[in-house]
């Protein structure tokens, strides 16, 4: 670095000329990229390992999928990797379509190859959709308490949201007549106080009505502590209680992944615009009369991401592993459907017979959540100029 | 000071506050009922259902139920659902059995990932650091249950000493040092499979925090005064960087209370991790909701503890 950075002053011209950067900033994080070998490893893995998941997907789908992941041979089961299948045994449409059983077979006969390709795609919906979940949430959040923090909670705020929640609270319990009445009263003290504003202005009020416009904490306040409560809850343990207790699908999984997981991108969000909120360019944005919500994002959260790149990236890897952890105790994606937990924990019972339907998935799952760790970590030090000196 | 703690007691119990209402109302309002668990159950009748519901105030209102839920907790009077016994006394029996892992994977946790760390943060970039980077991020990835079934396979393999459970059945009487090495082998496995993502976290920090103390200035006038390596290295920079890791005393108190589910029905290691599983299991509300309200306890007391440390060792910060 510091090498080339002498390279560029000294080149002749330097001061009067080039104002625009030698290399672009996909040149310039290629270039890094190519340094760090382990996030480059990272990288390719994760590419073949979603192209593997699409044509998983696609072939593995349909009513006559050409890899069928749910083909039942009784008389084939546990058949190691490589072997051929007894065809004396299999009517036409029973035999692979490779013609061996790349991966062996499970317990039903079932081609340990196929159900790995349906899984690779499982896996990577609910890392994608999770950490998608998360991260929206942690922005929005994020932005929030770091572009509006200063703005305080007024009484009628709290009063308003209390009204409004009773009462969709009430209607979803079945109290559908004070409910409704109570979320009438919500929206109508809000056109009220819309009306109010236009008509009187800033005439004196009553001092009931001055009590309804005390402030009372700040917005920042408000959402910091809403995090402390989420992370007063042990994870993975609310995690399983909301899904065991929900229908067993794949959509509740990540959802609930993604509702538990955005306290850390809420986090680094709000630090980030917290600095970036005394910049220049924010001031001149505001001085240009753009949109509040605007400036958090077009201006301000696409200089805060960063840090929620690299979050998002290992937060990827963790979903794979709680989903993996989930279907290992029975509360995963349900049975007919494969995903890689799954086969792992209907292969735990016949680990010394057919070891490979534990180390198949199970190496699968390591190799992928390394990669994602390890592009994550390298996307850490090249994002960050401030880690980039140390190695 | 002495308004630092009030206030962050006050913010504290506020949250807890808040921690219990959304407990309660998550596993509320949750579909399905706990006395739904086995509607096939021939005992289970109407009346039956009708009685257990009144005994354990299920029939009245939300609000109602939550304010019975809690009185009885603090009074120490609630009951499992499940077998009617106190729940106290019952997560009491379970947290002694995962108390001797919890103490045996901090132990390992904390003196394998302070060497491994430091040396690599003093050999940055050479092979030690790379070849312990990769294994840390090993570690961090490989699933748990994965790696339970792999070490078990290899010690049951090689070593021929059963592993799964407290202990092995049937061992009778023999000499005491036969069964101290028996409870030793059953202790090892789950306590190191437990402690390895926190050892691979835990180096990679020290490591973090060496290197960004190796580079400050006073390091460096260490070097230039011609001080050995090792006295730069030790007492220079491992003093000034072993600061946050004081606060980490706070940090794994909720680990106490946690138990990994996963690894301890991997092992039948009846501790806490696997009474919570089976909780759920039956929808015994109040014991998932006790180990909630202690777990939420112990990490609103850990960060406490860890900020008052924090202020004791730091006093930078001090206010």
């Amino acid at each position: 670095m510091k090498k080339e950075n002498k390279h560029i002053v000294s080149t002749p011209g330097m001061q009067e000329a080039p104002l625009v950067p030698r290399e672009s900033r996909w040149q310039e994080f290629w270039r890094l990229l190519r340094k760090n070998r382990l996030a480059l490893a990272g990288l390719i893995i994760f590419v073949c390992f979603f192209l593997i998941a699409v044509g998983g997907l696609v072939l593995t789908s349909g009513t006559k999928p050409v890899f069928d992941p749910a083909m039942v041979r009784l008389q084939e089961k546990l058949r190691p990797p490589f072997s051929e299948p007894r065809l004396e045994d299999l009517s036409p449409e029973e035999i692979p379509t490779l013609g061996i059983y790349l991966l062996g077979t499970d317990d039903l006969g079932r081609d340990v190859f196929s159900r790995m390709l349906q899984g690779a795609w499982v896996a990577v919906t609910i890392g994608f959709v999770a950490v998608g979940i998360a991260v929206l949430i942690g922005i929005c959040m994020g932005g929030i308490a770091g572009y509006f923090g200063r703005n305080p909670v007024r009484v009628d705020h709290i009063l308003f949201a209390v009204v409004v929640s009773v009462g969709a609270g009430l209607l979803l319990s079945g109290v559908f007549w004070a409910g409704g009445v109570l979320l009438a009263t919500g929206c109508a003290s809000v056109l009220v106080q819309r009306w109010w504003k236009k008509t009187r202005g800033t005439q004196s009020v009553p001092p009931l009505i001055r009590l309804l416009s005390q402030e009372t904490f700040s917005i920042d306040t408000l959402i910091m502590r809403l995090v402390d409560i989420m992370l007063c809850f042990p994870v993975f343990f609310l995690i399983l209680t909301v899904v065991a207790l929900l229908p067993a699908s794949m959509y509740n999984i990540m959802i609930i992944i993604g509702l538990t997981s955005w306290m850390g991108t809420t986090r680094f969000v709000r630090a980030e615009l917290l600095s970036l909120r005394e910049q220049d360019f924010v001031t001149a944005a505001k001085a240009l009369g753009v949109k509040d919500w605007r400036i958090i994002f077009r201006h301000m959260v696409p200089n805060a991401m960063a840090p929620v790149l690299v979050s998002a990236t290992i937060g990827i890897a963790n979903a794979i592993l709680i989903e993996a952890g989930l279907s290992f105790l029975g509360f995963g994606v349900p049975p007919p459907h494969a995903t890689w937990g799954n086969i792992i924990s209907a292969g735990k019972e016949f680990i010394f017979d057919a070891p490979w339907l534990t180390f198949i998935p199970g190496c699968a799952i390591l190799i992928v959540v390394l990669a994602f760790n390890l592009f994550g970590e390298g996307l850490r030090d090249i994002l960050n100029p401030k880690l980039r000196e140390r190695y | 000071m002495l308004s630092f703690i009030g206030r962050s007691i006050i913010q504290k119990i506020i949250t807890l506050v808040f921690v219990m209402v959304i407990s309660f109302l998550i596993i509320h309002l949750a579909p399905g009922e706990p006395s739904q668990v086995d509607p096939l159950n021939p005992k289970f009748t109407p009346e039956m259902v009708e009685r257990f519901r009144k005994a354990f105030h299920l029939d009245e209102p939300l609000h109602i139920q939550f304010v019975y839920f809690y009185r009885d907790l603090f009074t120490g009077k609630t009951v499992s659902w499940k077998d009617n016994e106190p729940v106290l006394k019952k997560i009491w029996g379970r947290f002694l059995n995962s108390l001797p892992l919890f103490i045996v994977g901090t132990i390992l946790m904390w003196t394998l990932a302070f060497p491994v760390g430091i040396h690599s943060a003093i050999f940055r970039g050479g092979t030690y650091d790379r070849s312990a980077t990769f294994l840390s991020y090993f570690l961090i990835s490989i699933p748990g249950f994965f790696f339970a079934y792999i070490l078990i396979l290899l010690v049951v393999n090689t070593f021929h000493v059963p592993v799964i459970g407290m202990r092995t059945f049937g061992l009778g009487e023999t000499s005491w040092l036969r069964i101290i090495m028996d409870r030793t082998w059953h202790l090892l496995l789950p306590s190191l499979l437990g402690a390895t993502g926190g050892i691979a976290v835990l180096s990679r920090y020290v490591r973090s925090q060496m290197l960004e103390v190796e580079s400050q200035d006073y390091v460096r006038t260490a070097r230039a005064k011609g001080l050995p390596q090792e006295q730069v290295h030790y007492k220079h920079a491992l003093r000034n960087a072993l600061l946050p890791f004081v606060t980490m005393f706070g940090l794994i108190l909720p680990a106490l209370i946690g138990g990994s589910v996963i690894i301890e029905s991997i092992f039948s290691w009846p501790g806490m991790g696997r009474m919570a599983f089976e909780a759920i299991l039956a929808r015994d509300y109040p014991i998932i909701l006790t180990v909630n309200f202690i777990s939420a306890v112990l990490v609103l007391a850990g960060t406490f503890i860890s900020d008052l440390l924090y202020m004791v060792v730091d006093p930078r910060i001090r206010l």
